[in-house]
Formats: C-alpha cells, sequence, structure tokens
C-alpha cells in the first residue's frame, strides 16, 4: 500500500542491479514502511501487556504518564489480590474447570471424531451437520434456558459439573479431529482389521499415535476457552469459594477495590495472572496454535 | 470433506472369499460407531437441543423461578412476552448497538486484518514476533484485558493524561456517545490476531502466477491489492462478517465489566446483557428466553443476508 505513491516501473529498473530476490530490497521505502506498519502494530498490541505487568508490580499504580515508567517496583499488589479474592482457591477451580473440559473433549471428542472419519453408521451425516451447525450458534443465547436446568432443575450450582457441562465436549476439537483421521491412509485400518483388531483398539493403537499434532492443537484451543470464560460460570457459581478466577477477578473489578490500598495495581496484579497460564501455554506451543486450525476453518 | 465413498459402500471389493467376513466387519464397525459417536450426540442433546426447544417453550409461558423440587403453575401466554420485548425501548437499544458494534467492528477488521497480513506475507525479519504479538490479546481473558482498558481509557486514565485537554468529557467510557464505539474498539482489538492469521492462511491460497499476470498487464501494486488480493481472500471476509455478527449478538463481558452494566443509561447495552439483567436478576425469564428466540432469528436473518453479500460474484 505505501508502494502507492512510487512510480514502481522507474524505480524497479533504476534498482535492476541490485535486486536478489522478489519482495527483498528492491523496494526500500515500501519495505520501511511495511515494517513501519507492523511495528506500529505490535506496539499497539502489546502495550497494554506491558502497561498491565509494570501497573501490577509499582506501589502507587496511577494514571499519570510516569506510571508507564518502571520504578518503585514491589509485589505487594499480589498479596493484596490474593487477600481480597483467594488467588489460590481461584486458580484452582479455574484448573479444576478446565481440567474437566479437556479430558472430555479428549476422551469423547476423539471417540466422535474417529467415529464421523472412519466409521459407518447410520446417522452419521446428520450427526456431522449438527457438529457444524453447533459451532454457529453461540453459547450465550443458550444461557438462559441452560441456567434454569442447571441450576434450578438439576440443582448443580455452585458445583463443577455444572460448571462444566456447556463445554464438556468441544466441537471445534472434534472437527479437528475427524479432519485429521480423514486424511489418514485407509490400507493402514483395513490391515489391522483384517488382522481382527477391534475398533477401539485401533483408535488407541493405530490412529491416535498418529494424531499427535492434532490432540495438542485441540487441547491449546479447548484450554482457552474454559480458562478465560467468564458469563457461565458467573452465572453458576454464587460462593465466593467455588469461582473461577475470571469470575472472581470480575467481582473484584465492580465492587471489591475498596478493600485494598492500591486498588488498580491490585487489579492489574490478578489480572496478570489470571492472563498468564494462556500466554504461557501459547509462547510454549505458537506453532500447533496458530497453522492447523485456521487452516481448516478457511478451507472447511 | 466430501471425499468418504471408498469406505461408504463396504469393505474393499474383489475380494469374494472374504466376504462374509467383511460384512461381518462391517457389521461390528456399524455398532462401534454409534457407540463412540453417542456421547457427543447426548452431549448436543443435552446442552445444545433440549434448552433450544425450552427456550421456545419458557417463551410462550408465563414462567417463575422456583427452588429445585417446587412446582408452580406456568400458564400458557401466547405471544404476550415477544410483545413486551418488542415494546421495550431499551431491546431497541440493544439492537441498534449491535449495529453500531458491526459498523465498527466489520470495516476495520477487514482493513487492518489484511493489510497486516499482506504485509506479514513477505520475506521479513521478526515474523514470529510479529504474529504472536498479534495473536496475543485473542487468546488472553476479556476480564484481564478489560481491567486493563478500564484503566487505560478511565477517566484520570492514561489515554487522556498523554491528551490532555483534548480527553473526551465526560471520558470514553462513561459518555454515551463513545461507550458502545469503545466496545466494538476493544473487541476488534482482541479479535484482531486471530483475523490476521485467517488473512494470513487465506493469502497463502491466492496464486503467485495470478499477480505475475496482473504485473504483465501493466498493474501496479496497489491495483494488484485490490484486483487480485481482495477477490482472492473472499472466504475469509465472509467469515470475518459471520464472526462479527455472532460476536455482536453475544457482547456481555465487555458491557458488562468495561461499560459497568451496559452505561451510561443504557447506551452500551446488549442483547445478552438484557437477558441476564431481565432474567436472573429481576427474574423474568419468560421475557429473557423471548428476547433469546428473537436474537437467534435476528442472527440467522442477518447471517444469511450477509454471506448472499460478500458472497455475490464468487
Amino acid at each position: 500500500m505505501s508502494a502507492s505513491t512510487t512510480p514502481a516501473p522507474e524505480r524497479e529498473t533504476a534498482h535492476a542491479a541490485n535486486r536478489s530476490r522478489p519482495g527483498g530490497s528492491r523496494r526500500p521505502w515500501g519495505t520501511a514502511a511495511k515494517y513501519l506498519l507492523l511495528a506500529a502494530g505490535a506496539v499497539a498490541f502489546l502495550f497494554p501487556f506491558y502497561y498491565m505487568i509494570v501497573g501490577s508490580l509499582r506501589k502507587t499504580t496511577t494514571g499519570d504518564l510516569s506510571s508507564a515508567v518502571p520504578s518503585g517496583l514491589t509485589g505487594t499488589n499480589y498479596t493484596a489480590v490474593n487477600g481480597a479474592i483467594s488467588l489460590g482457591r481461584s486458580l484452582v477451580n479455574s484448573g479444576i474447570m478446565t481440567i474437566g473440559v479437556l479430558l472430555c473433549t479428549l476422551v469423547f471428542g476423539v471417540l466422535a471424531g474417529y467415529a464421523l472419519a472412519q466409521l459407518h453408521f447410520r446417522g452419521r451425516g446428520a450427526v456431522f451437520a449438527s457438529l457444524l451447525l453447533v459451532q454457529m450458534v453461540p453459547f450465550q443465547l443458550l444461557t438462559l434456558p441452560l441456567y434454569v436446568l442447571v441450576v434450578r432443575d438439576y440443582g448443580l450450582g455452585d458445583n463443577y459439573i455444572g460448571m462444566i457441562l456447556p463445554f464438556a465436549i468441544n466441537s471445534t476439537a472434534v472437527f479437528l479431529f475427524r479432519q485429521f483421521f480423514l486424511q489418514m491412509p485407509q490400507s493402514l485400518f483395513e490391515a489391522a482389521r483384517l488382522d481382527g483388531a477391534g475398533e477401539l483398539r485401533i483408535l488407541w493403537q493405530v490412529a491416535l499415535p498418529m494424531a499427535r499434532p492434532a490432540v495438542l492443537t485441540a487441547m491449546l484451543l479447548t484450554f482457552i476457552g474454559p480458562w478465560n470464560e467468564f458469563l457461565w460460570p458467573f452465572l453458576v457459581t454464587k460462593d465466593a469459594d467455588m469461582q473461577p478466577l475470571a469470575v472472581s477477578l470480575a467481582s473484584f473489578l465492580s465492587n471489591l477495590q475498596g478493600t485494598v490500598a492500591n486498588p488498580t495495581g491490585a487489579l492489574l496484579a490478578g489480572a496478570c495472572v489470571l492472563a498468564a497460564p494462556a500466554v504461557a501455554l501459547f509462547l510454549l506451543f505458537q506453532r500447533h496454535f496458530t497453522s492447523t486450525d485456521i487452516d481448516s476453518g478457511v478451507k472447511g | 470433506m466430501t471425499n468418504l465413498s471408498p469406505t461408504a459402500a463396504g469393505p474393499v471389493g474383489g475380494r469374494p472369499a472374504r466376504k462374509g467376513a467383511a460384512t461381518r466387519h462391517g457389521r461390528a464397525r456399524s455398532r462401534a460407531g454409534a457407540l463412540f459417536v453417542s456421547p457427543y450426540v447426548l452431549f448436543l442433546l443435552v446442552v445444545f437441543a433440549v434448552p433450544l426447544a425450552y427456550t421456545l417453550w419458557i417463551s410462550v409461558h408465563r414462567f417463575y423461578f422456583t427452588a429445585p423440587g417446587t412446582h408452580v403453575d406456568s400458564p400458557w401466554v401466547g405471544l404476550s412476552n415477544y410483545r413486551d420485548v418488542f415494546t421495550d425501548p431499551v431491546v431497541g437499544r440493544a439492537f441498534l448497538n449491535i449495529g453500531v458494534f458491526l459498523v465498527i467492528n466489520v470495516p476495520l477488521t477487514v482493513l487492518l486484518s489484511l493489510v497486516l497480513a499482506a504485509a506479514l506475507n513477505a520475506k521479513i525479519r521478526f515474523r514470529a514476533f510479529f504474529r504472536a504479538a498479534y495473536y496475543l490479546p485473542y487468546i488472553t481473558a476479556s476480564v484481564a484485558l478489560v481491567a486493563v482498558w478500564q484503566f487505560l481509557f478511565g477517566t484520570d486514565g492514561f489515554v487522556n493524561n498523554v491528551l490532555g485537554s483534548h480527553a473526551p468529557d465526560p471520558s470514553w467510557l462513561v459518555n454515551s456517545h463513545l461507550a458502545m464505539p469503545m466496545i466494538a474498539l476493544f473487541v476488534t482489538w482482541k479479535q484482531l490476531g486471530f483475523f490476521v492469521m485467517l488473512y494470513l492462511a487465506a493469502l497463502q491460497n491466492v496464486g503467485r502466477e495470478l499477480y505475475e499476470a496482473a504485473s504483465v498487464d501493466g498493474a501496479g501494486r496497489v491495483r494488484q491489492f485490490f484486483s487480485v488480493t481482495v477477490p482472492g481472500v473472499r472466504p475469509a471476509t465472509t467469515l470475518v462478517v459471520i464472526y462479527a455478527i455472532i460476536t455482536g449478538a453475544n457482547l456481555f463481558s465487555e458491557p458488562y465489566l468495561l461499560t459497568g452494566g451496559g452505561g451510561p443509561d443504557h447506551a452500551s447495552t446488549s442483547p445478552v446483557l438484557l437477558m441476564y439483567q431481565k432474567g436472573i436478576e429481576q427474574g423474568h425469564p419468560d421475557f429473557a428466553a423471548a428476547l433469546g428466540v428473537v436474537l437467534v432469528g435476528f442472527v440467522l436473518v442477518i447471517s444469511l443476508a450477509a454471506r448472499k453479500l460478500t458472497e455475490r460474484g464468487n
């Protein structure tokens, strides 16, 4: 886009001598503008994170310009927010909810994905169509009837099962598993079947070991859902001892800030703790986060 | 996706001697298939089908919350809940806000993510760093990011201190003209990385020969961008629009936390926030159920319309 101001043909002939690779150094201004653009984007994306970390470590956290400079650093904000909403307990609740969803998705999602890809049974088309449809139905629209059913009718309020239930099997993960099992060569499965292996054994010993990258991607994608989720656990947990961190931090944000000396610092400290696990997983497994899911989304 | 046929007809043919064994295998596989998929089907029934039917039922009855185990009659009231929904001015405001959200979010997302993806789609240094930086807000919890934004855009916040006397009054999040645009901006920022990656993947599918052909025809960089790149990534653009509609219809944490419950004076309220306030806080689940049904209808209609529009000419 920046190249729009440059008359392209003349520039190319002028620099024809040092043109080595396409898109490289032949347009110095274009390249500089590209880097400038990308860097501006990176600043816009990263500054709030930087501010979050610095603010969480400052003794007094105010909004003035000096607040972006790390000075007078202290860990007291973390102790303060821990005193107000008991971080440990909240983290355990977030962890139980997330691990419950991961386990259910891993066990039942792999089974469903394998069946949809490699097995033939009545209603397979209908199940697959529902899988695609469900991804288009926003979950929030179902929260009210689900709330009535889960909390009022089944009495599962303030209960881990109630928290996990609506997310138990991640449909995107099922879709990923299916796509992955579909790509595996038929002959492999046929050979195992002729040897008399049952389907569960084929899945466990033949398909799953080859599907490790897909499993990792699906688990990472599934992780960020329940870990970051706010609305549903907010509805089902009234007892502060049962609330996951996103919920207890939100209640700190809306009505508990007066209880600590540096409310903004404490809030940002809580935000750092909430953000850290997802960010750490992302940085560790970046490659798995970016490629597979999105390709399948576009080509789907 | 459609390439399922070779096995659909049963085991590999051409070996008549094995036919008996093969159909036995086929039956076993069909049983195993139904068995393997049944937990997922049960899940879809419990979490999607039953609540969907239940919400329809609630929406045409007078419905009260009761303690577990107790029973209160829920008389049939026809469409009166829907009438209440359509005559409530705050509901109108909430739907209008989805419109405000879409008008800001869709063009901004398409423009910024396409430009950033095009810039990333070249041989550049620090590519992995830029990708990670853009993706970070997408994987971080809304609650954590809202906390920072609230602080950045607060009355005495960092942004207003930078702007000095140019700061808006009342400040961003408590200004009835700016609250909803701020929510749209927040969501755009949070999700942009996902769409940058989406466009980056879509750009891989645009053939290099198309650019060469355009270049031979004398098209400059800008012309190439609009005549080759933009049509080439149209499927991704359709996804952006559909995701935006779904996100807009789903807004809850942002108006609830960022603008303090859809404030000021409902200026940034959303249908899901209203469902929560009316249905659960104020105890009118029947009203909220009707609102939910209207919202589903609204989402379906405008998703279909958007799909027709963005896919036109393809």
